[in-house]
């Protein structure tokens, strides 16, 4: 696969992958100059087609985007990480991993999650990629239940590099918060995701979860990526057992 | 300029587009980068330029992808409502404006098909009767802008293969390994003319580089 990924950088440019492609080549984008530059040329190449498509739309679609914009305000711009205090929680000893923190803010006030430049997609598809994940036949499962009920779960499947997140019955994060996902590699929690809103989701995992050694989720500003933890740690599971 | 349709040379604008009471061909198209700016702040009236400036290539493509004008617009505003809320996040040394726009709009619109058809599970026979060939076929649509008379020769230059794999793949919708099977290519090659479709189209127009 790793020889012929570079291949899958037009058919990406248009949205013609499938969403397990898709992440895996995102993965490989992380990593690789220069498909991310070939992939930026390629988008502005695709966006010229819609120069034979322009049509007039109705005014009714004016008022509404409008009107709907002027109750959202714009997202912060992504600044360069500032020289903050290192994090608590990060790198996890040990130590720390095997004793399971738990912390679920009770508030359920309305969360605002940014969707940033990458957009969490849950398909009714049959095979969606977070079912392929669960189905697949060496599919691990962990299952952390909280007080009160909710749950959440990590899917993993080594075969296909991937991990999903099932949650039900999550209470919603504090106002302003989101829950974020991370996959621990080596002492490194790398950032992995951000929770969608609501109690019961299902997410599709950044990043490699073939080499990681576990997930953790952690309750982050809302709207921010940061690189590393800096907030509280919700959950923590092991891949070793 | 998307916005005007084709007037006799020396014609009167007689209604005056609504929203651009100033509006120009060409010369006038705002500078899109200092909007988006504009709208990271916070500015609505901006972002009201930036919609006239877009909205018939958003609803455009939009349309094109989902075929249903309600559903188009739908995908749209909710694209819209994605730009205004990123538009301070637009990094101009990673890419045109319009094309950070109508990335976001693509992938929406497509998000929309494959969903809807999921829901349907419409099968392959299905898929076969609705190939979208005819690049222009929307008369509606069909403007005579000399940007879109430039991409149509361009495109007129890709070969066949490239010209149906990358139309089937953006307008369509389609994947790549559904492109292969609609055009009977060999797995995986779908791809590699997808790619070189666009990477000749690019060069062509001489963008993106």
């Amino acid at each position: 696969m790793t020889g012929d990924i570079h291949a899958l950088s037009g058919a990406y440019a248009v949205d013609a992958l499938d969403d397990i492609e898709r992440a895996q080549f995102e993965r490989h984008l992380a990593e690789c100059p220069a498909c991310t530059s070939e992939v930026a040329s390629l988008r502005e190449a695709s966006a010229l087609l819609a120069e034979t498509t322009t049509t007039t739309p109705s005014a009714e679609l004016r008022e509404r985007v409008l009107a709907g914009i002027s109750t959202v305000r714009p997202l912060p711009p992504v600044v360069s990480p500032p020289a903050e205090p290192e994090a608590t929680v990060v790198p996890l000893e040990p130590r720390r991993r095997r004793r399971i923190v738990t912390f679920l803010a009770a508030a359920a006030a309305a969360v605002v999650v940014g969707t940033g430049g990458v957009v969490w997609q849950q398909h009714s598809d049959q095979t969606s990629p977070t079912d392929q994940v669960i189905q697949a036949k060496d599919a691990e499962r962990f299952t952390k239940t909280f007080p009160g009920g909710a749950t959440a779960t990590v899917y993993r499947s080594k075969q296909l590099h991937e991990a999903v997140v099932v949650t039900h019955d999550m209470p919603a994060a504090p106002s302003g918060h989101a829950y974020a996902l991370w996959l621990q590699q080596g002492d490194v929690m790398k950032p992995a995701g951000v929770m969608p809103k609501g109690s019961d989701n299902e997410v599709l995992l950044h990043g490699d979860a073939a080499s990681a050694g576990g997930v953790g989720i952690t309750v982050e500003a809302a709207g921010e990526e940061p690189p590393t933890p800096q907030g509280d740690v919700v959950a923590l599971f092991s891949f070793d057992t | 300029m998307d916005r005007l349709r084709p007037v006799a040379d020396g014609a009167p604008s007689e209604e005056g587009a609504p929203g651009a009471p100033d509006h120009q061909p060409d010369l006038a198209q705002p500078d899109l980068v200092e909007l988006l700016k504009s709208c990271g702040r916070g500015d609505e009236s901006a972002f009201a330029r930036l919609y006239d400036a877009t909205s018939a290539r958003v609803v455009g493509l939009a349309l094109r992808v989902v075929r249903d004008r309600a559903q188009a617009e739908e995908v749209a505003q909710e694209a819209y409502l994605d730009i205004w809320k990123n538009s301070g996040r637009f990094d101009e040394a990673l890419g045109s404006p319009l094309g950070w726009m109508l990335t976001i709009v693509h992938r929406k619109a497509v998000d929309r098909v494959r969903s809807a058809e999921a829901a349907t599970r419409r099968d392959a026979t299905y898929h076969h009767q609705n190939q979208p060939v005819e690049h222009d076929s929307t008369a509606e649509a069909a403007t005579a802008s000399l940007e879109a008379r430039r991409v149509r020769q361009a495109l007129g230059d890709l070969t066949q293969v490239q010209r149906e794999a990358l139309e089937l793949a953006y307008f369509g919708g389609y994947t790549h390994t559904e492109v292969a099977t609609m055009l009977e290519l060999p797995v995986g090659t779908a791809k590699t003319r997808i790619r070189d479709g666009l990477i000749r189209l690019r060069d062509t127009m001489g963008v993106g580089s």
